[in-house]
């Protein structure tokens, strides 16, 4: 992008509360049921019924809204927004649309080295809609379309930010920032994959120096952070090339298409509903009195930021390791907990990120369902420290505790995987190395010191890795010579 | 006497000294409607045999010497706006011509547990919308008083049996005057009470804000048992009060002495039939005689609120009934080539004239471009509609005014004038703007012989001294007991 123009973000985040009920009614909020079986009359909407207000819900509403430093509101209320569609049984969506639960909160994101605040306008809560199953392409497409309400009730909070990002990447940031602090409070799931989160992105450009904001272009259709970060990208472009073509952007909703890697027109400004928004009768006022606001305040958990700078200081762990750490919650304590056993920090935080972290990727598994616990990962990284085991076999004997469970001292003892580190036996199978491999030798002796990493490589396979690698470098220059 | 054309109280009394039994009176019931419902037609639905069962139970229990609820055994009939667990619950609509709710309404169970044979489902006018009962998309009721006449609406069907005998008591709901209109129409007892007081759970909503289940008797010692039975907090309603529960029969003193009753000038204005204010006035008079204190107040804003009446109103209902889209149940349109075309035509041809005309105007008045300036003003003459109501209770205890500003009118003599028709609720909705206690109790007749109702208005959950100032009024003109 040229650095003509400023780019301008706002995000509005949808977040699923993990209640076990709905937000107005008792069925479950279980995902993935057989369709229509979490449903009653009151969430089907059928005549004559009304909504009950799900306490829990308010109290996961006013956690997040604490944990994002909003100020949280003594009086709000709900309202309805009318609009028909098959998904949405009443025909009208309770929301809170001129009094939120809570306004004006901050979330803090480190990019590029750089720490940078950003202001989030308000949260509100609200009711999913059901589920639609298109036989074609939309609704207007289809021959039919099947409706599942089992999702529809369910209750959500919408976080909306204020346009204070300026680049996909902060935009990035900030969800991840947000996802880490909505999953150490634990009010949602946080599943994208599930639709438990989602992202609409606001974003205009103007240029450098002006105050005035630039038409914004609203994106749909963002089903990761990384989609946000990539559409965004290519909005950006999109604006910038029309913005110097000399032409105008439309105030528009696009519609983000991850095959093509473009966006395209959804509906313009013009062609957006009135929603005719009105208070809800059948709820009175939602009043939130400061000893309830106290009561929740007092169990919110350490948060990422707090943890994040704790393991700079406590532990000098480097700011990347922190960031990544903290983010998870699991992750932190994770760490804390193998750690307080085993006191090398930034060995530990190597570990996670680097083979705890690439083994919950390849299986697929959260970190709470790997059978490794903080004493087990101690265990093994005080053989290494010791020279017990070399990196390799640990590595190795990390993936069977990952799976199993089981004790590393045992697994180490079992399959014989200790270092060897007797001279004597080393000793023999270097010199038996160097006698089968003379094209090596004299490649090194003729000053190719690359002949010198296959020699090592050669002892370290016919030890099946169990040799101390610092005695066979020793050794092999020693004959070598 | 036949068992039909007793009250309510008088039954009980009967069944507890065991002179009949409730057998008896469900037989004597469903003979009546066989004999007379041609030619009122107050039932769109007859459910003889959930009667008959509740009233074997009810035999039965007494056989055993059980002590039973006030209502046992009293037979029924509920508006067709209440839903009931595998009964149709129509609202007078061809939207919901095949609906059968797969629950029950709070004050249906409420009845339930008093164990009063249900004997049907009443005729209204569609969704709650009129004031004459024409506008039910299956047929037009009469009046009992006079058949070429209108029961008024919209629980027309609901006063219409108990003025015919063809129930001995029945619940209506009033948004706006649909309990005390009617009741006034057919000459019996119709009571809204305090919003709030009385659960809406179950039953179909028209606006929210002002929707209020209620009784019509035939007289105000059965209102005030009725009321007994289906008043009190609600956990599935949550905009029901929590409150203690009171028994309302207690209030019932032939004694007003000292009771300060409020004239509000601007009830008694041009467009009131003369006959009917000499009638109240009269009246008032009788109660100042038995020791009742007169007082003139002023409720300035009562001028705006059929205005702000008829923006709230269908706003809620725009909302409210925005659900009946053809897509889960009731009507839909089977030609429709998408899901655009089919909620239209299915709401252009399942709703009707009425209706349609008050979806308009509610959606009309929240759209962006009208909301400010209807909508919100409309909310503005609400409160200060309150506060007059506030004040006035200051100067006295309850209000005194017509409940209607004419007798029953001819079918079909206003039907193609709506705004002749809204007229009809002048007197009766500001209760509703304010959410506070209203009856309608017969006081005597005009000179076609037409019932006259008194309005009582008290304040919020003041039902008792409206019940007791409606039961003086009752013994002094001698109307109650029952009708024809
Ligand atoms: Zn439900």
């Amino acid at each position: 992008m040229s650095a003509k123009y400023e780019t301008v973000i706002g995000l509005e985040v949808h977040a699923e509360l993990r209640t076990k009920s709905k937000l107005f009614c008792s069925c479950s909020t279980k995902f993935g049921s057989e369709p229509n079986t979490q449903v009653c009359p009151i969430c089907l909407g059928l005549p004559g019924t009304l909504p009950v207000l799900n306490k829990q819900a308010v109290e996961y509403a006013v956690e997040a809204g604490l944990a994002l430093n909003c100020t949280i509101q003594k009086y709000s209320k709900f309202d309805r927004k009318n609009y028909f569609y098959p998904d949405l049984p009443k025909a009208f969506q309770n929301s809170q649309f001129d009094l939120p639960v809570a306004l004006n909160g901050k979330v803090r994101i480190h990019v590029n080295g750089e720490d940078k605040e950003l202001g989030i306008t308000r949260i509100h809560l609200e009711e999913e809609a059901g589920k639609s199953v298109h036989s074609g392409d939309n609704i207007l497409g289809s021959d039919y379309s099947s409706e599942d309400y089992n999702r529809g009730g369910i209750p959500l909070i919408e976080i909306v930010s204020e346009p204070d990002m300026r680049s996909p990447e902060e935009a990035y940031a900030y969800l991840v920032a947000l996802k880490s602090i909505l999953e150490y409070t634990e009010v949602s799931d946080c599943k994208m994959e599930e639709g438990s989160l989602r992202c609409d992105a606001n974003v205009s450009l103007r240029p450098v120096g002006a105050e005035k904001f630039g038409t914004k272009v609203e994106l749909k259709n963002l089903n990761s952070f990384r989609a946000v970060q990539k559409a965004l990208e290519y909005e950006v472009q999109r604006q910038a090339q029309l913005l110097d073509a000399g032409e105008t952007i439309i105030q528009e909703t696009r519609h983000w298409d991850e095959n093509t890697g473009k966006t395209h027109s959804m509906r313009s400004k013009e062609e957006a509903e009135d929603y005719r928004y009105f208070p809800e009768p059948d709820l009175g006022p939602l009043v939130i009195e400061q000893g309830w606001i106290d009561q929740i305040a007092a169990r919110i958990p350490e948060l990422p930021e707090s943890k994040r700078r704790r393991f700079i200081s406590e532990y000098g762990l480097p700011e990347y390791d922190a960031d990544l750490i903290s983010s998870s919650r699991k992750m932190a304590e994770f760490f804390e907990a193998t750690v307080a056993l085993f006191p090398d920090a930034k060995m530990v935080s190597n570990w996670l990120m680097g083979e705890f972290s690439r083994l919950l990727n390849v299986s697929g598994k959260e970190l709470d369902q790997a059978a490794v616990t903080p004493e087990l990962l101690a265990k093994l990284l005080q053989m290494l420290a010791k020279g017990t085991i070399s990196g390799t076999v640990a590595k190795s004997v990390f993936e069977e505790v990952f799976a199993t469970g089981k004790d590393p001292e045992a697994i180490v003892q079992e399959k014989g995987l200790a270092q060897i580190s007797d001279t004597a036996e080393l000793e023999r199978i270097v010199q038996a190395i160097i006698a089968a491999n003379p094209g090596s030798v004299t490649d090194f002796r003729n000053g190719k010191d690359k002949a010198l990493g296959f020699l090592v490589g050669q002892v370290m396979k016919e030890t099946k890795g169990r040799a101390n690698p610092q005695l066979v470098n020793e050794l092999l220059r020693k004959y070598l010579a | 006497m036949s068992l039909y054309q007793h009250t309510a109280h008088q039954l009980r009394d009967m069944l507890r000294r065991q002179e009949t039994t409730a057998v008896e009176i469900t037989e004597s019931m469903l003979e009546r409607i066989e004999t007379i419902e041609p030619e009122v037609k107050a039932y769109l639905t007859t459910t003889p045999e959930l009667a008959r069962s509740m009233a074997r139970v009810v035999d039965q229990r007494l056989k055993q010497g059980e002590a039973l609820p006030d209502l046992a055994g009293i037979p029924m009939g509920l508006k067709d706006n209440m839903s009931t667990k595998g009964v149709r619950t129509t609202c007078s609509s061809k939207m919901l011509e095949n609906y059968i709710p797969p629950f029950d309404s709070t004050v249906y169970q409420r009845l339930m547990q008093q164990m009063s044979p249900l004997l049907g489902k009443l005729n209204m006018d569609e969704f709650a919308m009129g004031t004459s009962t024409e506008n039910s998309a299956f047929f037009t009721t009469a009046n009992p008083r006079d058949l070429q006449r209108v029961p008024g609406g919209s629980s027309g069907g609901s006063a219409a049996a108990v003025a015919a005998g063809t129930a001995i008591f029945t619940l209506g709901s009033d948004t706006g005057g649909s309990i005390r209109q009617p009741a006034a129409f057919c000459g019996v007892v119709g009571l809204k009470p305090t919003y709030g007081l009385v659960s809406r759970y179950g039953v179909v909503a028209f606006a929210s804000s002002m929707d209020q289940v209620g009784p019509l008797t035939k007289d105000v010692t059965d209102a005030a048992l009725v009321l007994n039975a289906i008043a009190g907090s609600d956990p599935w309603d949550t905009t029901t009060a929590q409150r203690e529960t009171l028994d309302y029969t207690a209030f019932l003193k032939p004694d007003v002495k000292g009771m300060r009753i409020g004239l509000p000038k601007e009830y008694f204005v041009e467009g009131v039939n003369p006959e009917i204010k000499d009638r109240i006035n009269q009246t008032v008079q009788q109660l100042a005689a038995a020791g009742a204190e007169v007082v003139e107040i002023s409720l300035p804003h009562t001028e705006y609120a059929l205005a702000a009446y008829y923006i709230i109103a269908p706003a809620e209902c725009s909302s409210n009934l925005a659900r009946f889209d053809g897509v889960r149940y009731g009507y839909r349109s089977e030609t429709a080539p998408d899901v655009v075309t089919m909620y239209k035509e299915s709401r252009g041809e399942g709703f009707g004239a009425e209706v349609k005309r008050r979806i308009l105007l509610g959606t009309y008045v929240l759209s962006a471009d009208a909301y400010e300036t209807y909508f919100v003003q409309a909310q503005k003459v609400r409160t200060l509609i309150t506060t007059d109501f506030q004040e006035a209770f200051q100067k006295c205890d309850v209000i005194i005014t017509p409940t209607t500003p004419t007798t029953a009118f001819q079918k079909g003599e206003k039907v193609h004038d709506p705004q002749a028709l809204y007229l009809s609720d002048l007197l009766t909705t500001p209760a509703n703007m304010a959410g506070l206690p209203a009856i309608s109790v017969p006081c005597g007749f005009d000179q076609a012989g037409l019932p006259i109702g008194l309005q009582i208005m008290g304040p919020a959950f003041g039902e008792g001294q409206i019940l007791r100032t409606a039961y003086m009024v009752e013994q002094l003109t001698e109307t109650g007991g029952a009708a024809r």
